[in-house]
């Protein structure tokens, strides 16, 4: 998951509030997707039905989670899709080349897939001599920017027309300057018209995978979607496993809330549902289909009863629309592929809390995301659990690498509080220190860290045991 | 490897699943207005319009003359059909021969398997296809593509032409998917369409026509 070798999120962060321009495109951006949702989600109360369904609906689905995956797997086989099994991101790549050897390919058309991000596909089968070419127009666009996707929806959204203008003049041959969007449009047409008619293999993502009848369901606009899972002789479909619902009748709600929430749309121009390659008598469509289902940590996710509510996710990407957060620092900063709330949860459970704890801290807590979340993903009660878990110091922890930040200094301050809390000889005794040597205390160390955007409060003199034992109280 | 993998993966989520379940509600279906067969057609053609589709209403023999005009008008040369359907049989019984033509396209059909047709399917201007039904509280009109209707039909040409019978159009997805059992029959493949294809990964701007059809016409057969 990570493409983040020497991942300096802090230097991240200054970075990107720095850059003026990519703040005006995130802020425009995401400021228009809450604004499109409201009006989409209008009535309070059915929205609220509509996110209980949501979240009804994939809480049974991972409470069943290994029987509808063989289940998913029976119908799949019986209709003629091949099932492929991978651990890692390494192995679900080694199945992709494994099809696109045996098949002598070396053209595949891609249509946009988080998990291919994840798997770090693109690089791989570059390695191995394999062109794969994204379709998405946004993806495609930074693609030739040779950049990673900065949000999960809208993956050129950092990028203005005047950028993207001339990474077209620049990256397509004989492509004139242009920033008129429809022109930038027709551009990528022509371009990518010609990589479907010439490619290979198809390889698609997934929305949904419906276990009672094996089928792939797949959420688009603008067809490039279709067009990899349709013309290409072979199509390669990459989920996460988290992905399975159990009934073709669970679809309709979470489809409602998968293109609300990520666009603001009743519904997408296209939702494809593929449930098996071509049939004898059949003119087109794929001769075989591939499905790879990918754990890559997943599965461990799933054994804590809290933090498996990270494996509701449907991948909207309201989180991110509704984060003050990763309003201001856009995509990239968070150095992984998953950005922004989603991303601060997922992450660190993925990666380790060493690696990627860190993100757990990039917010406020302000339950904005919440609020939004389709199917009610607890992000900010996740994040606070994360934290614990990074310092945590009780053998019962269970995320990967939990209690990296522990130290000794951090507990004895922790204890002392604690004891200044509960016991009240100490209690008043704190609070007479506080009291005449708080506003001295030299702003060294974290406080100075602390203290550079924040104004220390001030110590009254008296505490208020004190006020009220010489003052009495009122009405007492 | 695959295999030893499944297993493990499995082993893992079943050990998972054993540990702890989380209670989980019971998702009630979702409540919907049962609308009349007039405001269906209104509530379908209203939201395709407004993601740009083109919705004619029309009486149910009376299609085949605004389709002429809609075709003359672009200058399209060719069109896709698929003929043994109904929309072929009325198509042909309504087309003038090669000399008389009058400015109408040519009927094509798709000739054997897309690896022979794709060259030729990458060069024609329209194509149209019946539909399986309809969705009022979205918009979308459905497709069962088939051996007779291929589903590259409704994808690869830039106008796509749709034939909808008004007595199809439901009130929801769930509702269709249930009165017409789909879990039990679903088909190689099934695609929802609301308009054509569409946009906006560029400064969020709404362009038409990146992938697929620019041009989605509906007739509504009512």
């Amino acid at each position: 998951m990570a493409n983040n070798i020497e991942f300096d999120f802090t230097q991240n962060v200054s970075r990107a509030l720095k850059d003026k321009q990519l703040r005006k495109n995130f802020k425009f951006a995401m400021g228009n997707f809450i604004l499109k949702r409201q009006q989409i989600f209008p009535d309070k109360n059915e929205t609220e039905r509509l996110r209980e369904s949501g979240n009804a609906i994939k809480k049974r689905a991972l409470n069943k989670l290994p029987r509808l995956l063989e289940q998913l797997e029976e119908k799949c086989t019986r209709n003629g899709i091949q099932v492929h099994w991978a651990e890692t991101t390494a192995e679900a790549n080694q199945h992709v080349l494994r099809i696109m050897k045996a098949h002598r390919a070396t053209r595949l058309v891609k249509g946009k897939s988080m998990v291919s991000e994840e798997m770090g596909l693109n690089e791989f089968l570059d390695q191995n001599g394999i062109e794969a070419t994204e379709t998405d127009l946004g993806e495609f666009i930074i693609q030739l920017n040779n950049e990673k996707p900065s949000h999960i929806i809208v993956p050129a959204i950092h990028k203005n027309k005047k950028q993207i203008a001339q990474i077209f003049h620049k990256m397509i041959p004989d492509t004139p300057y242009t920033e008129d969007v429809e022109a930038l449009n027709a551009i990528a047409r022509k371009t990518l018209r010609q990589k479907f008619f010439d490619a290979q293999v198809g390889l698609s993502g997934v929305n949904m995978a419906v276990a009672e009848t094996g089928t792939l369901c797949l959420v688009e606009n603008e067809g490039n979607g279709r067009m990899c899972t349709t013309v290409p002789p072979v199509h390669i479909a990459v989920m996460g496993l988290e992905k399975m619902v159990e009934k073709l009748t669970d679809v309709p709600p979470l489809l409602r809330l998968l293109t609300g929430s990520a666009t603001g749309q009743l519904i997408t121009t296209y939702v494809n549902m593929i449930t098996s390659p071509r049939k004898n008598d059949e003119k087109d469509g794929p001769k075989e289909v591939h499905l790879i289902i990918l754990d890559n940590g997943r599965s461990e996710i799933l054994a804590d009863p809290e933090l498996r509510q990270t494996l509701q996710c449907i991948r909207c990407g309201t989180c991110l629309n509704h984060c003050p957060v990763y309003t201001r620092i856009g995509g990239h900063a968070y150095g992984f592929v998953y950005p922004g709330p989603i991303g601060k949860i997922l992450n660190p459970q993925v990666e380790g809390l060493k690696k990627a704890g860190i993100l757990a801290t990039a917010s406020s807590l302000c339950e904005a995301c919440a609020e939004v979340c389709p199917v009610k993903i607890p992000i900010p009660q996740l994040l606070r659990r994360l934290r614990n878990e990074s310092y945590s110091s009780e053998p019962s922890c269970t995320v990967k690498e939990c209690g990296c930040q522990h130290n000794l200094i951090d507990s004895l301050v922790w204890k002392g509080w604690e004891m200044i809390n509960t016991h009240p000889r100490f209690n008043a005794i704190g609070h007479k220190i506080m009291g005449v040597m708080g506003s001295k205390i030299p702003p060294l160390g974290p406080l100075k860290l602390w203290n550079r955007y924040r104004i220390l409060p001030k110590f009254a003199r008296k505490s208020l045991h004190q006020l009220v034992e010489e003052q009495g109280v009122e009405n007492e | 490897m695959s295999k030893r993998s499944r297993d493990r993966i499995l082993n893992r989520l079943h050990a998972a699943v054993k540990q702890v379940s989380s209670p989980a509600a019971a998702a009630s279906g979702l409540p919907f207005e049962k609308l009349g067969r007039d405001e269906k057609i209104d509530k379908l053609k209203g939201f395709m319009e407004a993601v740009r589709t083109e919705v004619h209403v029309v009486e149910a023999q009376n299609w085949i003359e605004p389709l002429k005009g809609i075709l003359k008008k672009r200058e399209i040369k060719t069109l896709l059909y698929a003929p043994q359907t109904t929309i072929g049989d009325t198509l042909q019984k309504h087309w003038p021969g090669e000399d008389e033509n009058d400015g109408l396209p040519e009927l094509v059909t798709y000739e054997g398997h897309i690896e022979n047709f794709k060259d030729q399917l990458f060069h024609t201007d329209a194509a149209i296809t019946s539909t399986l039904g309809g969705i009022a509280e979205t918009g979308a009109i459905i497709l069962w593509p088939d051996k007779k209707e291929p589903r590259s039909m409704s994808l690869v040409p830039p106008v796509h032409i749709a034939v909808l019978d008004a007595d199809k159009i439901f009130n929801t997805l769930g509702e269709v998917m249930q009165a017409q059992n789909w879990p039990e029959k679903m088909p190689t493949n099934a695609v929802l369409i609301s308009g054509p294809s569409k946009t906006a990964d560029i400064e969020l701007i709404l362009a038409f026509g990146v992938h697929g059809p620019k041009e989605l016409i509906v007739f509504i057969l009512s």
